[in-house]
């Protein structure tokens, strides 16, 4: 057994550990692969083809090809490496984070306008009627 | 003998960068950020800085998830602007003070701070972003007003280090700095923050109580802030907020007393709680 994760009770959010990051390397490793303009031009090339050169999970591709954000997460996926898929298909982080949270585009950057999503209610999942 | 004159923290937000880049600072949703750096940019004319010590995190961009060392020292001559996947930011090269820099790595090896050393490496967002608000629009052409050394600090997988370590990796880049035999006016940049979380359905969590306590702290009791553990910061600050612990490191560097010369704090730069502070030595 690892050590206890004291973060775990956090609702919404995963905190990338070496557990996460274990998961998630070679669709971490795909996704960055996209901040240099020859492998952008490869991926648009064939997306299939290019996502042979990776050895993620069969579930991993299927969330990469279906841009499922959050499923990328839930599969080892960290946000500053799939930030770098939605960048390719020309989201912001702002906008990813729209996506990410279902309240869409508009509704999200309204939030943040407004000084952004308060921290009372949000602390423990619990407050979510979430469990730990 | 370099000195250390002052300190700046300072958020790294890139689309504050996009914002500079694409010139749109005069928009109303960016205008009152940008307005609290106006006295800052004075301030730096004023202050003129040789060299910054700039505490920063790289996001995945010289460091992917092969290789992810704590703590790593720029050594080279220079460091190009990265491809952060939308083209690198048209902003000069970073140029560094190469022996001082060499100077600093072996003093906190010798000091047990087991540092990466990169005499290879590309910067992003994370460094040219506090140089620019902090230096204002500066073509890719021209050069930056001083030189920097950069040290990029791992905040992308948990664990980063702590706030107590950083905090005392501080001191002894002063120690390592104030040796250096050379007159110089040296300014540590601590960067990141201040709350936001870009991930998953608690994105967008902003706290400008804590932000506000975090800055009053580090300004007046930084050792106690020095000690906030980092589920705290993940769990008040945002997933992304830990990167306040880089904000030790130049508190560390500091004088225990210090003189609070200018404070911003604005919500939002994109996801993010933007917050700015600069403390003098007295």
């Amino acid at each position: 057994m690892g050590m206890k994760k004291d973060y775990e009770d956090i609702p919404g959010t995963f905190v990338f550990d070496a557990d996460r990051s274990r998961e998630g390397y070679h669709l971490n490793q795909f996704c960055i692969s996209l901040g240099k303009q020859v492998n952008r031009d490869a991926f648009k090339a064939g997306e299939e083809a290019y996502l042979d050169k990776f050895p993620m999970k069969p579930e991993q591709r299927q969330a990469v090809l279906d841009r499922d954000w959050n499923r990328l997460l839930e599969l080892g996926g960290n946000i500053y490496y799939t930030s770098k898929l939605a960048a390719f298909d020309g989201i912001n982080f702002q906008n990813l984070a729209g996506l990410m949270t279902g309240m869409g585009v508009e509704a999200y950057r309204e939030m943040m306008v407004k000084g952004g999503r308060p921290i009372e209610g949000n602390r423990y999942k619990s407050e979510w009627g979430e469990e730990e | 003998m370099a000195r250390i004159t002052a300190g700046v923290g300072c958020s790294h937000v890139p689309a504050i960068g996009v914002a500079m880049d694409t010139h749109i600072t005069d928009q109303p949703y960016w205008q009152p950020v940008f307005k609290g750096f106006e006295k800052s940019r004075e301030w730096m004319k004023e202050n003129k800085p040789d060299v910054i010590f700039l505490v920063y995190n790289d996001h995945c961009t010289a460091f992917d998830a092969s290789c992810i060392p704590t703590f790593a020292l720029g050594c080279a001559a220079e460091f190009k602007p990265a491809d952060e996947g939308w083209g690198p930011r048209p902003v000069p090269v970073v140029k560094n003070h190469q022996k001082l820099a060499s100077h600093i790595a072996q003093s906190l090896i010798l000091d047990e701070f087991d540092l990466t050393i990169m005499n290879e490496m590309e910067v992003d967002h994370g460094l040219t972003v506090p140089l620019s608000v902090m230096f204002g629009e500066i073509g890719p052409d021209e050069e930056w007003p001083c030189l920097v050394i950069p040290l990029a600090v791992n905040v992308v997988q948990y664990p980063a280090p702590t706030g107590n370590r950083c905090y005392n990796l501080g001191k002894a880049v002063r120690k390592a700095i104030e040796s250096f035999d050379e007159d110089l006016n040296v300014m540590v940049f601590g960067t990141g923050g201040m709350s936001h979380q870009l991930q998953y359905k608690r994105a967008g969590l902003i706290n400008r109580e804590w932000d506000t306590r975090f800055l009053d702290l580090l300004t007046e009791d930084p050792v106690f802030a020095s000690q906030i553990p980092h589920v705290e910061y993940l769990r008040e600050a945002g997933s992304e907020g830990v990167e306040m612990v880089m904000w030790h490191v130049m508190r560390g560097a500091l004088n225990d007393e210090v003189k609070e010369v200018h404070r911003h704090y604005h919500v939002p730069a994109s996801n993010t709680a933007v917050g700015h502070i600069i403390l003098e030595n007295v």
